[in-house]
């Protein structure tokens, strides 16, 4: 089983969440996204300032093997980008949930975080995946 | 985030273990697994697609020894007095080059009568009258009922050698990895030169084929067991250092390499002159009347319209099959090329693929990447052998 920290919100389609003190939200790839994708070569990132609906694609990751569209867990404007990741796209491998984030957005509304899912059901979903 | 790993047509992750316990094994499915290794469904077989990173795999082919598993190819056994006849009617390549010269090897195409590409192979002369080819798994069943249809009543009796595991060992170290792994097992194997093979005790039950033959770009061997012994040949070889490698990293060796796969670069649409094989389509002895080959002559009677080309994206971004090619300051009308393979070079640490453009395609193209237009160089393949970039 791959490391699902508790603290943090998921989506279906395999984004992390995490709220941040000034009411931001980062994303990123979960652990276990990371470990289907293989060595990341490349991230197509959003621009600071871009305005996203939930669900809507905003960025891609590409590994060796394939590329994948990254979904903007809920709505929101972008405020910040891991340019790092333009250089060392690894990180994503190495570190999904810290060094690996991808962006920042401002919600429209905080309270849509609520419709992510937990650890546990995130857990679940990528059980169910995997049989 | 959608995980589209189908995109990369060859390989599906299969984590339903419902359907790997449907998929065909092969014989070091075992030691796969004790290594670690992330399985795929690879055209209906479970096989290692990488052992942790596909990247470090294909810099170890590259700097020392990697070993690939290639059991799911398969060996045809073709025997008969009329064996030769047969390959150079059957074969784009002329078998003459290898007939009766027992060790060698010849990589050819398999056409239809339109000159469409059925396969590639590779063929080792046995003895006179014996041949072994060796096809892609994804085809087998298509080959071998063409392969059959076109004996008639030709003497060849064709077999299916399904009681042998191959595996590769590919990189500098390779050959002197395996001399220290296998030591007799393979001896005389040392002195073969590039493109020939050696049966080794044959008929007995430690025969072992050993072809200085690969699909990296590398120097190496492919060696032929029977099923029972490949997987403690594999451990052996792996004793003596030589790295598990998966299919990831096959498939962006033989890219920089500038290794067509077939399906990907070339399939029963494509003519062989416009997929980079027209070294292999010969025409010089004009008594022999291979398949395709009035399509093909035809074909050029009238002109080509596509070129093969290497494609190096100049920025940032990765290149995939299917992706547009442009010419630059082209009109609307004006005829679009395709890539047929991309990926990154782990090697050149660019993205790096194959392309079919129009003829008149100069030393730059633009490829149309998510809507956007990038601007690509147009090179001669290969991009790397034997451990060297050679484009620039």
């Amino acid at each position: 089983m791959s490391d699902i920290p508790k603290e943090l919100k998921y989506t279906t389609s395999h984004e992390w969440v995490r709220t941040e003190d000034d009411g931001s939200l980062t994303v990123g790839i979960t652990e276990h996204a990371q470990g289907l994708l293989g060595d990341m070569v490349f991230v197509e990132l959003p621009e600071v300032g871009d305005d996203f609906e939930a669900e809507q694609d905003c960025a891609v990751v590409e590994s060796v093997k394939a590329a994948s569209d990254i979904y903007c867990p809920i709505e929101g404007q972008v405020v910040a980008v891991n340019e790092e990741l333009e250089d060392s796209p690894e990180q994503i491998n190495v570190n999904a949930y810290h060094e690996g984030w991808i962006f920042r957005i401002q919600p429209v509304n905080a309270s849509h975080i609520d419709n992510l899912m937990g650890a546990d059901e995130y857990a679940e979903l990528v059980e169910s995946e995997s049989h | 985030m959608f995980i589209d790993l189908q995109q990369s047509e060859q390989f599906i992750m299969t984590n339903d273990t419902l359907k790997q316990a449907s998929l065909k094994k092969t014989p070091l499915i075992k030691a796969h697994q004790n290594m670690g290794a992330k399985l795929v469904d690879f055209g209906g077989w479970n096989m290692p697609i990488h052992y942790g990173s596909q990247i470090d795999e294909h810099h170890y082919v590259r700097k020392q020894a990697g070993m690939f598993d290639v059991c799911h190819m398969t060996i045809v056994d073709l025997r008969g007095s009329e064996v030769v006849a047969y390959l150079a009617k059957l074969l784009a390549n002329d078998v003459a080059k290898i007939a009766d010269k027992p060790g060698k090897a010849l990589y050819s195409c398999m056409l239809n009568n339109s000159g469409g590409v059925i396969d590639d192979l590779i063929i080792y002369s046995m003895e006179s009258t014996w041949v072994w080819v060796v096809v892609n798994s994804a085809t087998r069943e298509k080959d071998i009922a063409w392969m059959r249809t076109q004996i008639g009543s030709m003497a060849v009796d064709l077999n299916e050698r399904d009681d042998l595991a191959m595996i590769a060992v590919q990189g500098p170290d390779a050959r002197k990895l395996a001399a220290q792994a296998l030591g007799d097992e393979i001896a005389g194997a040392q002195e073969l030169k590039p493109f020939n093979a050696l049966l080794i005790n044959a008929g007995a039950e430690n025969e072992r084929f050993v072809a200085r033959t690969g699909y990296t770009g590398e120097d190496g061997y492919e060696i032929v067991c029977a099923n029972d012994q490949a997987e403690a040949m594999w451990n052996q070889l792996a004793d003596a250092g030589v790295k598990p490698c998966g299919l990831g990293a096959r498939d962006t060796l033989r890219l920089e390499a500038g290794m067509n796969l077939y399906g990907n670069d070339m399939d029963e649409n494509q003519s062989p002159l416009e997929s980079g094989l027209s070294w292999t389509v010969d025409f010089n002895n004009e008594q022999r009347q291979f398949i395709g080959r009035e399509a093909l002559e035809k074909q050029k009677k009238q002109g080509l319209k596509y070129k093969f080309v290497g494609l190096i994206l100049k920025g940032k971004g990765i290149l995939r099959a299917h992706q547009k090619v442009m010419l630059e300051g082209a009109g609307d009308d004006t005829n679009e090329g395709e890539l047929t393979s991309g990926s990154f070079s782990p090697t050149m640490q660019q993205a790096i693929g194959f392309a079919r453009v129009p003829v008149e395609t100069g030393d730059s193209c633009l490829v149309e990447i998510r809507k956007k237009q990038l601007a690509a160089q147009v090179v001669k393949l290969p991009f790397v052998r034997q451990g060297k970039i050679l484009v620039n």
